[in-house]
């Protein structure tokens, strides 16, 4: 399109028609080379002053002694000095990297090991893989309140085993504070587990099927086949897993706030509720600023190094 | 000794029969070919050689030892893919090794073994690459020094020059040849080029429908088939198949073709003719005759008893460099014939040629089959 809006004036020019319908031609020609360009713009616009301009915001908000309302009385980096010796701060970022973990592994090795099984060219595979796949349909609020009833001691597992005759069986994660945080560990994996499933699977399918036929006649066997040729064809698929989980458990704040609301206590908070609550309920917009600064630099830490030496090594080949 | 025996093997999938009771046995250090048309049951028959696949019926004994129903790793066999199926995220060393590093063989023999085997192929300086940064033919060669490395009694190739270049094929085939010659290694190879089958094989088994055909070598295959079908499949362009009449004249025995009112007649070689043949006396046959039967006049054919005049109308010509293809009128048909590119030819012209039938076959018109 672009060479054809380069080269025709200049023909034009060659076979000197009227300046009118010259004028008339580019005009044309702008048009085009600019349509996309225009199409474009707004949704540009938006993301910039919506997206990057908020950031920039934030950032400024955190450099400020802002309570309730917004103010621009400069105090430098004391939210931020506030932030680091708040107890609360500092649960809710250990919380965040035990879920954080946690998740992404046990989703990742649980989506693996189901892709692998489903990949065996089983019965009613549609089905199973639709199965799996649902919970991603859900929200993480209707995740959250069906496991609250399901962990709730009063109610869920433990009193049903309890009426089977177990009558000593505990399971109060939900309410012990040193365990909170792995109930969200248990409905964040049960949700996003098939994701990470369907993910491998078109992966794996993807995979040529005479590799598997060399291995298995190399002498490979089916562990080893999958470990040492299959998945390494894989890299790819791990990478988009990783960065979608990662960014689940990053902004997870719906889950907590549904199954836990940050409790007992703060035991279970993260740092998105830890955010939304100063600036929103407790009037401190400077340090909730302060604090989403610093989950962005956490988030940013990750991504960026990954980012980089995975488009690296691709770019080798 | 006979390196593989394949014994009434037979392979249905569901209600689909893709065998039926193939049998064949290569002694050690033969060449052979599977050929057939797709979907004739070669693949599966190479499968089930691998193991890839388990057989319905029938056994399967490879360096005299039953593997019917061992797995592809315990039966000593390497396979070569169509696809090259080289491992993407290793490099070619480690590819070349992965079979032997699996057998548990020692680090500094799988090692000496990698750079006996580079050698042999041309691959020393591509041997620290990935697959992805190699060429088809490259690629081509690591899969086969993947082969190699692990020194089995039987090898497997599957269709391996069909993705490669018109050039290239022929380079790589010659290299296989030689390769073959070299190690004297036994190998059984799948294609559905009649002229790889021919160029490569000691023995050629020619496959349809899950029928093994014929079971010769390539000069038996080509010269003396025993069917339509597989006359039909060897030979580029392929035999022609000319309607005609059995008769019995002056000569002995002849073939009538074209118009019962004025027939040319091909007189059969007397020394070909059998008792069974006088059976077929008054009754149509079809005459199986190679393009190259079709020749241009040559001295020694006046005085060869086998080889008779004939002056026939050219309609196409097709020149090929090293010959040339004519498409000539013989009877109500037109058949393809082979002359020499000295001779110059335009279509429409009546040209004087000669046909020599000491290589012609006879077929039944209804079952297909050889009759002389």
């Amino acid at each position: 399109m672009n060479t054809r809006a380069s080269v025709q004036p200049r023909a034009g020019h060659l076979f000197a028609p009227n300046s009118a319908s010259r004028v008339r031609r580019n005009g044309a020609y702008w048009l085009q080379a600019w349509l996309p360009k225009l199409v474009l713009a707004p949704s540009v616009a938006a993301a910039l002053f919506f997206v990057y301009g908020f950031m920039l915001w934030t950032f400024v908000l955190s450099l400020t002694n802002s309570r309730m309302l917004p103010s621009y009385e400069f105090v430098g980096f004391a939210q931020y000095a506030r932030l680091l010796s708040n107890d609360r701060w500092l649960v809710a970022s250990t919380n965040l990297v035990i879920f954080g973990a946690l998740f992404i592994a046990i989703c990742l090795a649980i989506g693996i090991v189901l892709a692998i099984l489903l990949d065996q060219r089983i019965r009613h595979e549609g089905a199973i893989r639709t199965i799996y796949l649902y919970p991603m349909a859900l929200s993480f609020i209707v995740t959250g309140v069906a496991w609250k009833w399901i962990l709730n001691p009063g109610l869920g597992i433990q009193q049903v085993v309890r009426d089977w005759g177990w009558e000593s069986f505990t399971f109060d994660w939900l309410v012990n504070p040193d365990m909170a945080v792995y109930t969200l560990v248990i409905a964040g994996v049960w949700q996003a587990s098939g994701f990470v499933m369907a993910l491998f699977l078109a992966g794996l399918r993807a995979v040529d099927d005479s590799i598997i036929k060399a291995a298995q006649l190399d002498g490979a066997s089916l562990p080893r086949i999958y470990w040492r040729v299959v998945l390494p064809c894989l890299r790819p698929v791990l990478f988009s897993a990783v960065m979608i989980l990662a960014h689940i458990a990053i902004k997870s704040f719906d889950l907590v706030v549904a199954l836990t609301g940050g409790g007992p206590g703060y035991a279970s908070d993260l740092p998105a509720t830890f955010m939304y609550d100063f600036s929103f309920s407790r009037s401190q917009i400077g340090m909730g600023a302060a604090s989403a600064m610093m989950m962005l630099a956490g988030v940013l830490a990750i991504i960026v190094p990954y980012l980089y030496s995975e488009l690296r090594s691709r770019d080798r080949g | 000794m006979s390196a593989l025996e394949i014994r009434n093997v037979r392979k249905d999938f569901g209600r689909t029969r893709v065998l039926r009771e193939v049998s064949l046995s290569i002694d050690s250090g033969e060449f052979l070919i599977l050929v057939g048309p797709s979907g004739c049951g070669k693949s599966t028959l190479m499968n089930a050689i691998a193991g890839l696949e388990p057989v319905t019926d029938g056994s399967i004994l490879i360096g005299n030892e039953e593997v019917t129903w061992r797995t592809p790793a315990e039966r000593d066999i390497a396979m070569v893919f169509q696809s090259y199926a080289l491992y993407p995220s290793m490099t070619v060393r480690q590819n070349i090794a992965f079979g032997l590093e699996m057998r548990k063989v020692p680090k500094a023999e799988r090692e000496a073994t990698v750079e006996r085997v580079a050698k042999l192929l041309q691959i020393t300086p591509l041997l620290d690459r990935k697959p992805s940064q190699l060429s088809g033919g490259q690629r081509q060669r690591v899969a086969m020094g993947r082969a190699i490395a692990r020194q089995p009694t039987v090898y497997l190739f599957d269709e391996p020059l069909s993705n490669l270049d018109a050039k290239l094929r022929v380079e790589m085939r010659t290299e296989i040849k030689k390769l073959h010659q070299t190690l004297g290694t036994t190998i059984v190879y799948v294609t559905h080029d009649q002229i790889e089958a021919m160029t490569l094989a000691d023995r050629i088994a020619v496959m349809r429908e899950g029928r093994l055909l014929q079971l010769g070598t390539p000069d038996e295959v080509y010269n003396d088939p025993v069917d339509m079908f597989v006359a039909s499949f060897m030979g580029s362009p392929s035999m022609n198949f000319i309607p005609a009449q059995l008769v019995r004249d002056e000569h002995g025995i002849s073939l009538a073709i074209g118009a019962a009112s004025d027939p040319y007649r091909l007189p059969f070689p007397a020394a070909r003719t059998t008792p069974d043949l006088d059976a077929w006396v008054g009754r149509r046959v079809v005459l199986g005759l190679r393009p190259e039967h079709i020749s241009e006049r040559t001295p020694w054919g006046e005085e060869d008893a086998n080889t008779h005049p004939l002056t026939t109308e050219v309609t196409v010509a097709e020149p090929t460099g090293a010959d040339i293809l004519l498409r000539v009128r013989l009877g109500e048909d037109e058949v393809n014939a082979r002359v020499s590119p000295k001779q110059n030819v335009t279509p429409g012209d009546r040209l004087p040629l000669q046909v020599d039938m000491a290589r012609a076959v006879l077929f039944d018109p209804e079952r297909e089959t050889r009759i002389a």
